[in-house]
C-alpha cells in the first residue's frame, strides 16, 4: 500500500486516514507495534513533525496508544476497529449510491446490476 | 488489554515521551531571528524591514518570486552580507565565527574547485568542519551512484549539485540554509534527496529551504514564509494553509504571485 496525498487538505489528516486504512485492512495488525515516527515519515516521504501530529491525533481517537518506554501500538480493541471498518464501508456505499443515483438508476436496478457485475468479475 | 486501560493510556498522551519531534520546550530559543532587517544595495532596497522568527526543529520553506529577497536573507544569515540596518541573529549571536560552526550553507552557485575529486572535497570538508560526518557523505554518494574518485570537472551540472548538497547535509549542524537545493536535479534524485533531508536531520536542527519548486517539497515542510518585494507576505504552517484555504501551498503561491 503506497501513500498518496491530494492537494487541498491538510497532510496530517490524510496521514490519519491512511494509517487508519492500514489498520482496518490488517496491514498493521491488532496490538502490533508501529514503526518509529521517523521510519513512518520516511516511508511516506513526509515531514516527521507532520507524522507525529497524525499519530498524536490518532491517539486521541484511541486507535493507537503509546507506552512510555516501548513505543506506539495499535489498539487491542478489535470491536473499535470493526466499528471503524463498518463506518468506512457505509461511507463508500453512500457515496456510490449517490453517484449512481445521479446517472438515473433506481435502488432496485442498482442491486440487480451489482449482482450481475460482481458475478462477471469472478 | 481492555478498553479502560487504553483510555488511561491515551489520556496521558499529552506528555508522551515518544514525541521526539515536538520541541515546544525550545520554542523560546529561536535559531534564527530577524528584527526590522533592512538591506539596501546601491540602487535598490532588497529587504525593507523583515521581522521573522524561526524556531528549532522545523523545516521551513522560504518562498518568493525571483528577486524577492530570499537569497539576500540567506546571505545575511551567513555573514556574506551585512545588514544596512536592523539585526539578524543565529541562536542569539550575530553572524560570525561562532555561528558558522553551527550553520551549514548550500549557496546557489558552486564554489568548489573543478579539478578536485569528490574524495578530495570530502577531506577538505573534514579538515574544515568539526561536525562533518564523512561516513554519511560516502553512504549518500553510493546511494546516488556517484563515484568518489570522479573529478568535479567531469560531472554534469545536476551531479555536481547532488555532491554539494551531500556535503552540506553531512554536517551535523543546527541550521541548514539551502538556497535552491534541488533546481538542477532530476525528479528521482530529488525524491531521494528530500528523503535524505527528512531522515537525517537532527530533531533540534532547523532547515531553511529557498525554492520555487514548491509542489516537490511541500510535503516535507512544516512552515512556509512567503516573501515579496523585500517584505514578509505570510508565515504559516503548510497544514494551516491547506486547512484555511483548502488549497496547496503551490496553488496559493501561484495565486498570490500571479503575473
Amino acid at each position: 500500500m503506497s501513500w498518496t496525498f491530494n492537494d487541498d487538505r491538510p497532510i496530517y489528516i490524510q496521514l490519519m486516514e491512511q494509517i487508519q486504512l492500514r489498520i482496518i485492512s490488517g496491514v498493521y495488525k491488532v496490538g502490533d507495534k508501529l514503526p518509529s515516527v521517523r521510519d513512518m515519515a520516511s516511508d511516506a516521504s513526509v515531514n516527521p513533525n507532520t507524522m507525529q501530529k497524525a499519530l498524536t491525533e490518532l491517539e486521541r481517537t484511541g486507535l493507537v496508544f503509546s507506552q512510555r518506554t516501548s513505543g506506539r501500538f495499535i489498539t487491542e480493541d478489535s470491536n473499535m476497529i470493526k466499528h471503524i471498518r463498518n463506518h468506512l464501508a457505509k461511507e463508500q456505499i453512500e457515496k456510490f449510491l449517490y453517484n449512481i443515483g445521479k446517472i438515473g438508476y433506481t435502488k432496485q436496478e442498482i442491486i440487480q446490476l451489482l449482482e450481475t457485475i460482481s458475478k462477471e468479475m469472478k | 488489554m481492555t478498553t479502560d486501560k487504553n483510555k488511561l493510556l491515551y489520556d496521558s498522551s499529552e506528555n508522551d515521551t515518544v514525541s521526539n519531534f515536538t520541541n515546544s520546550n525550545l520554542d523560546n530559543n529561536p535559531i534564527l531571528e530577524c528584527k526590522n532587517l533592512v538591506k539596501s544595495y546601491a540602487n535598490a532596497e532588497a529587504l525593507k524591514g523583515i521581522d521573522l522568527t524561526i524556531n528549532r526543529g522545523r523545516i521551513v520553506g522560504l518562498l518568493g518570486p525571483n528577486g524577492s529577497g530570499k537569497s539576500t536573507i540567506i546571505k545575511l544569515a551567513n555573514g556574506l552580507l551585512t545588514p544596512s540596518s536592523g539585526e539578524i541573529l543565529i541562536a542569539g549571536n550575530k553572524p560570525g565565527i561562532e555561528t558558522k560552526k553551527i550553520v551549514s550553507y548550500l549557496p546557489e552557485r558552486t564554489y568548489l574547485n573543478d579539478w578536485m575529486k569528490v574524495s578530495d572535497v570530502i577531506n577538505f570538508f573534514k579538515d574544515f568542519y568539526d561536525n562533518f560526518n564523512a561516513e554519511k557523505a560516502y553512504e549518500m554518494l553510493q546511494k546516488l551512484n556517484i563515484n568518489p574518485n570522479d573529478k568535479l570537472k567531469t560531472m554534469s551540472k545536476g551531479t555536481k549539485e547532488k555532491v554539494q548538497l551531500i556535503l552540506v547535509m553531512s554536517r551535523e549542524a543546527d541550521l541548514y540554509l539551502l538556497d535552491e537545493p534541488i533546481a538542477g536535479v532530476d525528479p528521482a534524485a530529488r525524491d531521494y534527496i528530500l528523503n535524505t533531508i527528512i531522515t537525517n536531520y537532527n530533531e533540534n536542527a532547523t532547515i531553511i529551504i529557498s525554492t520555487h519548486l514548491i509542489s516537490d517539497i511541500e510535503r516535507v515542510l512544516d512552515d512556509v514564509v512567503f516573501i515579496s518585494y523585500g517584505k514578509i507576505f505570510l508565515t504559516k504552517s503548510v497544514d494551516e494553509i491547506r486547512e484555511d484555504e483548502g488549497k496547496s501551498v503551490d496553488t496559493l503561491f501561484r495565486e498570490v504571485f500571479k503575473c
